[in-house]
């Protein structure tokens, strides 16, 4: 029971502190208020760690109750120390601003991420696992190509932006084209890491059965290669985000997430641009997810999946 | 001699596939610019030309769609022979943003070691944060990058200080991810090995959990490495802040300078390999009292 009482103070501390915020007359009561509320949150976060009952079926709760408490401090402190607006606003200001811009940060939404990220996201990935694919039948070209995406990893690629405005216009081709570059890198070397990871035992078996190079592809190597082709399609996930979101820095036309963030910054409308952070920030999160979802369903076998034994 | 053939078969694939490349390259640089070429000829009136006068203009214009690499060379050539405290030299774009760069990574490696111990020691912390550790890099923090520069402007915070802090938000996360995992690389076997000796806590991190971790660690730090560069440039872009490699590479983006905007590429290409291969020297030496580096991460 006493996840639930602290559970049911941490609530009432946070009404109660964001009551006495509200009524801007007893400052000397909100932080002692604030303090105890955070602290209870604490106290019941290491309650539902500890418990391995909770932790198997409310392993959500505690990222989740961690997350409150960071927006609460946050709204505490920025509305109890007046931190200007410019600064840092409130999260019920940026909250606001996210209902009253729906319309405007939805068109951004369709032009950023529905049209620049995934295309260049498809484009650069499918490319570079075609490419991968061809290059694992010829040893010399891996020995020239590996090295090679090595050092490609540590170029910043972003850069290429200004260029790829200049080839495909303000539109978002260009952006694509940035993603496109950006993503292909990681997952070709990562594609042929992935087909090098089987035993040669394992491969062996194969030839035994006298299967082709096309079924040792498709019954071995491309499974045992999943994992390492699931995590670069996880890192460029936010890669490609990053790319369209930075590319529009160099250029666009007047709709786009980077375009939003840049013309209200300049216009001083800070609680806009953390809307907009705020939206990238959700859809990271749900392409990382979709992701993780889809690798869990096709490498269920791996060792990383399987359930922890206590 | 078995040692050079040795040699030979490492290195002759990656000439082969740069030499393609140069190859590619020059060929674009022609087949991209040539129209802007002849309809500028024929509406001068020129009818007739041969094939080496196209590719000859074609490698010397002022605005290229594709410069030439010998164009960039030349312009390199141009800017490094500038003085080192002028604008026109590369190298002083370069110190500007090398040292944000720097900064950045010291106080994300700072960061993201404190962060790792954190979540390996206290249970709470690896429940809570971790998941927030992993959602905070969703957060296109470069796109946060213009505010945050124009944020601290108004404060009077300029210079170094904006971008080294954008840095180190994007460095911190490899680091803290890496090191979580080398901690926890340790198999039970050498664990209980350390209980049988009675090892302290301490003593266990120090001699066990830590050395472990250090091929985790340098994979991660030369990702880092490579992410707070970015982060440095991109630090640069909004204000038209007035040096730096990003800085650069806005105005070419405004003045259609195609051949100044490939330079400060090649330039911040270059930088990002030296950082990396600077990394690897640095492993090379804290790890020569353990035997050959395994890779770290991969499959098991």
């Amino acid at each position: 029971m006493t996840p639930l009482i602290l559970a049911g103070a941490t609530a009432a501390g946070a009404i109660a502190s964001l009551a006495v915020l509200s009524a801007k007359g007893a400052g000397l009561l909100l932080w002692p208020l604030a303090v105890a509320t955070l602290g209870a949150a604490w106290l019941l976060m290491t309650r539902l760690s500890n418990d391995r009952q909770a932790d198997a079926r409310f392993g959500w709760s505690v990222p989740a109750i961690f997350g409150l408490s960071l927006l609460f401090a946050w709204e505490v402190v920025t509305r109890g120390f007046d931190i200007p607006r410019v600064l840092l606003p409130a999260p019920s200001l940026i909250g606001a601003a996210l209902l009253a811009q729906a319309a405007i940060l939805f068109a951004d939404f369709q032009q950023t991420v529905l049209k620049s990220v995934i295309a260049g996201y498809l484009l650069g990935n499918g490319s570079a696992f075609i490419i991968a694919l061809l290059v694992d039948r010829s040893p010399f070209l891996q020995r020239g190509l590996l090295p090679l995406g090595n050092l490609v990893s540590a170029i910043p690629i972003v850069g290429i932006a200004p260029i790829m405005v200049m080839w495909f216009g303000f539109d978002w081709p260009s952006k694509a084209a940035v993603i496109v570059v950006m993503t292909f890198f990681p997952m070709l070397i990562s594609t042929l890491a992935g087909l090098q990871a089987t035993d040669r035992m394992q491969r062996d078996l194969m030839t035994s059965y006298g299967a082709s190079y096309g079924q040792t592809l498709l019954a071995l190597r491309l499974p045992a290669a999943a994992p390492m082709i699931f995590n670069a399609l996880k890192l460029n996930s936010t890669l490609a985000l990053i790319g369209a979101i930075v590319a529009e820095f160099f250029g666009t036309p007047i709709v786009g997430m980077g375009f939003r963030i840049s013309t209200e910054v300049a216009r001083m409308n800070v609680d806009v641009v953390w809307a907009t952070i705020a939206v990238a920030s959700v859809i990271g999160s749900a392409f990382y997810g979709t992701i993780t979802l889809i690798e869990r369903r096709m490498t269920f076998w791996h060792p990383s999946f399987r359930k922890a034994r206590g | 001699m078995n040692r050079v053939s040795h040699a030979l078969s490492r290195s002759l694939p990656l000439v082969f596939v740069l030499a393609v490349l140069a190859l590619v390259w020059l060929a674009a640089s022609v087949w991209l610019n040539a129209p802007q070429i002849t309809d500028l000829w024929q509406r001068n009136g020129k009818t007739a030309w041969t094939t080496a006068e196209l590719i000859d203009a074609a490698w010397s214009q002022e605005r290229p769609l594709l410069p030439a690499p010998q164009q960039i060379y030349a312009d390199l050539a141009k800017s490094f022979s500038a003085r080192l405290d002028s604008p026109r030299n590369l190298l002083f774009h370069t110190w500007v943003t090398g040292s944000a760069m720097a900064s950045g990574f010291g106080l994300g490696v700072l960061l993201g070691i404190i962060l790792a111990l954190g979540i390996v020691h206290v249970r709470t912390l690896e429940k809570s944060l971790m998941p927030w550790v992993i959602a905070s890099q969703t957060v296109p923090i470069l796109a946060i990058a213009p505010m945050i520069v124009v944020v601290l402007g108004n404060l009077g915070l300029t210079g170094l200080l904006p971008k080294a802090v954008i840095a180190m938000y994007l460095c911190f996360f490899p680091i803290t991810i890496g090191l979580v995992k080398g901690l926890r690389s340790p198999d039970p076997l050498q664990l209980d090995l350390m209980r049988t000796y009675s090892a302290s806590p301490s003593q266990t991190f120090w001699k066990l959990r830590w050395p472990a971790a250090m091929p985790f660690l340098f994979t991660s730090l030369k990702v880092a490495i490579s992410i707070a560069l970015v982060g440095a440039i991109v630090g640069e872009l909004p204000t038209g802040a007035q040096a730096g490699l990003g800085a650069r590479l806005l105005a070419g983006s405004y003045y259609g300078q195609t051949i100044q905007i490939w330079s400060a590429l090649v330039v911040s290409a270059i930088l990002g390999m030296a950082l990396v291969a600077l990394i690897g020297l640095i492993e090379r030496f804290a790890l020569s009292y353990q035997a050959a580096p395994k890779a770290a991460g991969g499959a098991k």
